[in-house]
């Protein structure tokens, strides 16, 4: 018998109920949920700015490049970075901005990317890695931006789920549930933003 | 790791007498209960959710043959290798000749217990790998050749002005001293070790059996930076994680950070599927996933399978007043506080433990604040009687209980008995009416006086009232 095999047979368990546990993963059904938020958008903003993050509102996804050059320059920061891909299209030359769509390297100090899905609950963004959309432009960079649908804010990330599952056949290989700027606590449990990833996250509320 | 538990009564005198140590440890207390209890009550059927984690941690552990085939059926569709280790050996071994299979010199690796259950590092240094932990609070402790102390906090022992010599004295760099300062130059230092990584080592919080998926919660970005840009990942794990669906591991994670750290949800929670596609532009090429059991299958199907509900939060050692008192390094090993007190002898032996399931009140604070409902004074309890039936517990200890045991049994004799010993013990305490010594309980007179009864037992003065 392989190590597999020994620690299966180790395993006591009473013989499953193939329908049963089929029937729970075929239903995946959700444990208590929170209460109903009468507005997905305020109450992600406000669990946001809790969490750290920043944020502005562009009325419509053409103008997102002026705001963020705008929150760059306002904080002296690098009038260039690198966008996912699937941005490329947006205007950031005429705002200013000098963006090379692609994977981020070490040396980029912005980062800006979309959201697949935003979750109300926690203030929280869902981001899927792929093509088009490199999991490294939200993480190597000091400054990520995120622009966010706001019909694509969901209350709970119960509704993430069910979205990724009706609008992709699978998870991508990564699956990213990002709440803030990265942090650590481990000197004296002394809240640090700006550990490994990212010190600050602007959010960008455009449709 | 090597097991120091049996060291435990040395050490418990040593660490209260540690200064440094009681200060940190008011710190966590302060930090991490209070912020549970903030954010605890952001679940309004809080009774409830905690009621349906421990269904959903039951369920899997009811079957969890089916749920770890199913997981790996899946984790393998997806391009994943899945390796099942019995031991902590088999997995170091696992892991060094995944090393090898690819030709890795140097491993990155985010936080993971199991790995610190196993001593990976010493494993895949002695084959000839570098390995860099880069989580911060593990990263002060490699510099420092020491153990963590804390499951989710492992450095909360270390004051800052001890970090601020270690880095001085590491990095060869200007002594800083603020914390922003700190974690700035750990960062820097640690970016080139993520960049020219060939292997990222993870541990896994959940398995999702659904969809083949590790899924990892971390605040500092560095999990993700050891997923994400090494050729080759590895992720070591207990069997026990496995969680059937995506909205079973919601539901615990509503849970899980809150009762960790004070927090509604870690900054980051990552779920890792697979190997990098052909048209992914990054991720790793091999994707192995390492299942340990060393010892984790055989508490299935007895009284204790409860603990392997465990989704490690640390809430049950933060609220504890014996972790709150001497820390984590006294208890030995890698698992500290209730949780610990019950996983080492469980895990390692309960010979090389003697003294942990007996190192708790019962008070009962742990069962209390843990979300997976886990009866750990009840399971303290029953290690208890498991080292008295194996003969375990001191000659004396066994004989007074033994002792007890029949008086209880025969209600004539048990008054008979008590109406001698408070008398007696009423002529021995004098005037003051306080025993310096007790025959038995020296573990109680050598720091204090044991108050001497008045001289009627119970059931005498009962008989008078009425």
């Amino acid at each position: 018998m392989n190590a597999r095999e020994k620690i299966l047979a180790r395993i006591s368990e009473a013989k499953p109920d193939k329908a049963a546990l089929s029937h729970h993963l075929e239903n995946h059904p959700r444990g208590p949920q929170p209460m109903d938020f009468d507005d997905l958008k305020k109450r992600f903003a406000e669990r946001a700015l809790k969490l750290s993050s920043d944020l502005v509102e562009a009325d419509q996804l053409n103008l997102a490049p002026g705001l963020i050059a705008n929150y760059l320059q306002q904080r002296t920061l690098p009038m260039k970075g690198v966008c996912w891909p699937a941005l490329n299209h947006l205007p950031w030359l005429d705002s200013g901005l000098d963006i090379e769509a692609r994977p981020a390297w070490n040396e980029d100090m912005v980062g800006i990317t979309g959201t697949f899905c935003a979750i109300a609950e926690t203030g929280t963004l869902l981001l899927l890695g792929g093509e088009k959309t490199p999991a490294s432009v939200s993480l190597l960079p000091e400054t990520h931006v995120a622009i966010v649908d706001p019909k694509r804010i969901v209350a709970t990330m119960e509704d993430a789920w069910d979205l990724l599952r009706r609008e992709c056949r699978e998870p991508p290989r990564t699956v990213n549930f990002i709440s803030g700027p990265s942090r650590t606590a481990d000197i004296e449990q002394t809240v640090t933003l700006g550990a490994h990833g990212p010190y600050r996250v602007l959010l960008v509320l455009a449709p | 790791m090597q097991n120091a538990s049996l060291d435990f009564k040395r050490q418990v005198t040593v660490k209260l007498a540690d200064e440094k140590l009681q200060q940190a440890l008011s710190r966590l207390q302060s930090r991490f209960v209070e912020g549970r209890s903030a954010v605890i009550s952001e679940i309004h059927d809080l009774q409830e959710t905690r009621d349906a984690a421990t269904r959903i941690r039951d369920r899997v552990l009811n079957n969890l043959g089916h749920w770890l085939l199913h997981f790996e059926e899946q984790a393998t569709k997806r391009g994943a290798v899945v390796h099942w280790a019995e031991t902590a050996e088999d997995a170091n071994r696992i892991v060094v000749e995944i090393a090898k299979q690819h030709d890795v010199k140097t491993a990155a690796k985010s936080k993971s217990m199991v790995s610190e259950e196993c001593g990976l590092n010493d494993a895949l240094e002695n084959a000839g790998v570098k390995v860099v932990e880069t989580d911060l609070g593990e990263y002060i402790l490699q510099q420092a050749h020491e153990a963590p102390s804390h499951i989710v906090a492992p450095v909360v022992h270390k004051n800052k002005e001890e970090i601020s010599d270690l880095f001085a004295n590491v990095h060869g760099l200007p002594r800083k001293t603020g914390i922003a300062e700190l974690c700035r130059e750990a960062r820097e230092v640690l970016r080139p070790a993520f960049l020219n990584a060939d292997m990222g080592i993870s541990g896994a919080n959940f398995l999702i059996a659904e969809t083949g998926s590790a899924l990892i919660v971390t605040n500092e970005g560095n999990g993700r930076l050891v997923t994400t840009l090494p050729r080759v990942h590895v992720a070591i794990t207990g069997i026990e994680k496995v969680v059937p669906t995506l909205e079973d591991a919601s539901t615990l994670l509503r849970l899980l950070p809150r009762s960790a750290t004070g927090q509604s949800i870690t900054n980051y929670v990552s779920m890792l599927t697979g190997k990098k596609k052909e048209t992914d532009p990054e991720g790793p090429d091999h994707f192995h996933i390492v299942l340990l059991d060393n010892g984790r299958s055989s508490l299935l199907g007895t009284p204790m399978q409860e603990m392997l509900r465990c989704i490690r939060c640390g809430a049950c050692m933060n609220h504890c007043p014996v972790y709150q008192n001497i820390g984590g390094h006294a208890y030995g090993w890698v698992y500290p506080g209730p949780m610990g007190s019950i996983l080492t002898p469980l895990l390692d032996g309960i010979e090389k433990a003697p003294d942990l399931p007996n190192a708790s009140t019962l008070c009962g604070a742990c069962a209390v604040v843990c979300p997976v409902k886990i009866p750990l004074p009840d399971l303290l309890r029953k290690l208890r009687e498991k080292q008295l039936a194996l003969g375990l517990r001191p000659r004396q200890e066994t004989a007074l209980l033994g002792i007890w045991s029949w008086l209880a049994l025969h209600p004539r004799a048990y008054a008979l008995a008590t109406r001698i010993a408070v008398r007696a013990m009423k002529v021995v305490g004098g005037k003051e009416g306080l025993l310096h010594r007790l025959p038995g309980a020296s573990g109680w007179t050598d720091g204090r006086d044991f108050p001497a009864p008045e001289g009627k037992t119970f059931r005498e003065m009962y008989r008078e009232r009425s």
